[in-house]
């Protein structure tokens, strides 16, 4: 029997068998989608430029050299250097860290909350459904970028900030497909039956309930880093987000607009690393929401 | 009897989604009050200084804690804020000296001009474009848009706008620069309504119209690109769903011309949806405006925002919010009851 045989196994002996298996036809499922393929690379990518900077990046991403001022692209500076003479390539490999973070922490933050906020209501429904779903509603009827901004007004400039802000506007959108998810489970009779072998509340949400939002929890996820890169470079753009020297791309490009009409590069070299990862995280989403979740896929 | 039976049910049904309607927002309302209260005076550390800046004295600080009445309960202050809201005072911006509420309704058409002329070029361009997509579905077109779409939620709008400016301003010279208008046409229309084409051309003078037009092209025609992508992309799945459908085959079976079967048959049932579409782009443009007017020193309620953001003056953020935030909730009440309105299935 080959591994490919054992992995596709219609009756798998161990659960380890059938979770591997399951996560195998996924995975293939995923490899015919090339736009998603192309997703991932993109997003393996950033993954290795922000372990490897250190190695990738011919220069230190704050050493300055001022003879070196304003340098087009070149073959020893590929994207050129800025007003202070550093290296915008090594800026933008070393950026790559600032921006893998942020949407990390983001989704660390927002994700579960969301989560947990969606399968209580779903959940318990009643009140407790009223007025967690009407608190989500008036969140998500409001512009989450001026959300943003406002928060970051009031708690001051900074990195941590502008990502505790920007979680803050995130979790609703998550919090409504959890609930949407709840509800069409929550009188399925496996969670009778471990309501009458005598599970808690906290019990069955947490084992029974949340792992079964995960799969449409992950695609929205992934759908929304895009949004959320744009949202963390914006903030850098206005100047309330990672503060100078750190290399971080919106930040990047708020120091080039200066020199735009003369020195485009200063600019725009931060932004197509934006656009890059961005559009990877699209392409990867949208072909996730196709191998996870096909009934609420858009593309026919 | 049985009809005046239903009409009566119809009727109380419709009272009741008007009322229910104007429920849901004045809730909603209330919310986005309750938020931009909490970020106000809870989220700083404090409020006063927060409000009076930094180099205020003790004594302007004492007075202006007082003045702010920080020393009653919360519940207090809140419904106080919410009294104050609802009769238009908005507190006094500490950059500009003036009520809030005055310097927002100075600045806000500038911000609806670019807005309407960016959500038109969305529409003419992009309903059409989403309708050949979908009729050419898989083929290069439809590839094409499928990218262009999806740039549109991966391009950041001011890096869009410099790289604009760069290309059509400083390279080509097709159009103006930021601003509204050249410094040398500034003040020489009456401003009526603060949209400057709108002043230029009553005043007819053209010259200005012309300069003000191309000042505001750039700007629009970015902000339209985003609205293009996202409303070319629904229009193409609402119309997939159309020309999937049998009648769209019995009419070709009939011989229908097939501009006929696409713009007559498969195009009118999807209007009621694009109105919403339509609706939440709009307001999405609203909230896209303030990186755009960034970028190109227009001065709108985003260049407004972002100046107040950058002096901490946190009357004029709450108020800018608000603002954005109550139209974006208006756009998408009102265009949630024109669908219902319209649409035939939901009477």
């Amino acid at each position: 029997m080959s591994t490919r045989d054992w992995l596709l196994d219609d009756s798998p002996a161990t659960l380890t068998q059938a979770n591997l298996g399951r996560a195998w036809r996924m995975m293939s499922a995923l490899m015919r989608n090339p736009l998603a393929v192309a997703g991932l690379l993109i997003i393996l990518l950033l993954l290795a430029t922000a372990l490897f900077a250190p190695w990738i990046a011919p220069e230190s991403p704050v050493g300055q050299n001022l003879q070196a001022r304003l340098l087009p692209p070149s073959a020893e500076h590929w994207m050129g250097t800025d007003e202070l003479g550093r290296d915008i390539f090594s800026r933008v490999v070393y950026g790559s860290r600032i921006t893998l973070m942020i949407v990390a922490l983001v989704a660390v933050i927002s994700a579960p909350l969301g989560l947990i906020i969606g399968a209580v209501a779903g959940y318990f429904g009643g009140w407790v459904d009223r007025i967690l779903m009407g608190l989500t509603d008036v969140f998500l009827s409001l512009p989450k970028l001026i959300l943003a901004l406002a928060f970051v007004a009031a708690l001051g400039p900074g990195i941590e900030n502008a990502i505790i802000a920007i979680a803050i506007t995130a979790w609703p959108a998550y919090a409504r497909i959890a609930r949407a998810e709840t509800l069409t489970f929550r009188n399925a009779e496996y969670i009778q039956a471990v309501r009458l072998v005598g599970g808690s509340h906290t019990r069955i949400i947490t084992r029974h309930v949340l792992p079964l939002c995960t799969s449409s929890m992950i695609v929205r996820v992934t759908l929304d880093m895009a949004g959320i890169i744009l949202t963390a470079a914006g903030l850098g753009f206005l100047g309330l987000g990672a503060q100078p020297p750190l290399p971080e791309w919106g930040a990047m490009i708020s120091r080039g607009r200066t020199f735009i009409l003369d020195q485009w590069w200063v600019a725009t070299m931060p932004g197509f690393a934006i656009i890059l990862v961005s559009l990877g995280f699209c392409f990867l989403g949208d072909g996730l929401r196709d191998v996870l979740d096909p009934k609420q896929g858009g593309e026919k | 009897m049985a009809t005046e039976a239903t009409m009566a049910v119809r009727a109380g049904r419709g009272v009741r989604g008007i009322g229910g309607f104007v429920v849901v927002t004045a809730l909603t309302f209330l919310g986005l009050l309750a938020i931009t209260f909490f970020i106000g005076r809870v989220v700083p550390i404090d409020p006063v200084l927060s409000v009076v800046g930094d180099r205020a004295t003790q004594a302007q600080y004492d007075a202006a804690r007082i003045a702010m009445g920080l020393d009653r309960p919360m519940v207090v202050q809140f419904f106080d804020y919410v009294w104050s809201v609802m009769q238009g005072d908005l507190g006094k911006s500490i950059s500009t000296n003036r009520p809030v509420a005055d310097d927002l309704l100075r600045v806000f058409p500038a911000t609806l001009e670019m807005a309407t002329l960016g959500i038109f070029i969305g529409v003419v361009l992009g309903v059409p474009a989403g309708v050949w997509a979908a009729t050419r579905r898989g083929e290069w077109v439809d590839q094409v848009m499928r990218v262009f779409a999806l740039l549109g939620y991966s391009v950041p709008a001011f890096w869009l706008g410099l790289v604009g400016l760069a290309i059509f301003y400083a390279g080509l010279g097709w159009v103006a620069g930021p601003g509204r208008l050249d410094i040398f046409y500034e003040g020489l229309v009456p401003a009526r309504t603060n949209v400057m084409l709108i002043d230029a051309a009553l005043a007819g003078d053209w010259d200005v119209f012309w300069n003000a037009l191309s000042h505001l092209v750039l700007p629009a025609s970015i902000l339209g690109f985003f609205s293009l992508a996202f409303i070319a992309r629904m229009t193409r799945s609402f119309m997939l769903d159309q020309l999937g459908q049998e009648f769209i085959t019995t009419a070709r079976v009939k011989g229908v011309p097939e501009w006929r079967v696409i713009w007559v048959h498969g195009f009118k049932p999807i209007r009621v949806p694009l109105i919403t579409v339509i609706g939440l782009s709009y307001a999405a443009l609203l909230e896209g405006s303030v990186m755009i007017e960034t970028v190109f020193s227009w001065p709108g309620i985003g260049n407004y925002l972002t100046t107040a953001l950058l002096n901490a003056d946190m009357n004029a953020v709450l108020g800018a919010t608000l603002v954005i935030g109550s139209v974006f909730i208006l756009i998408n009440k009102i265009s949630d009851v024109l669908y219902r309105v319209l649409d035939p299935r939901s009477k």
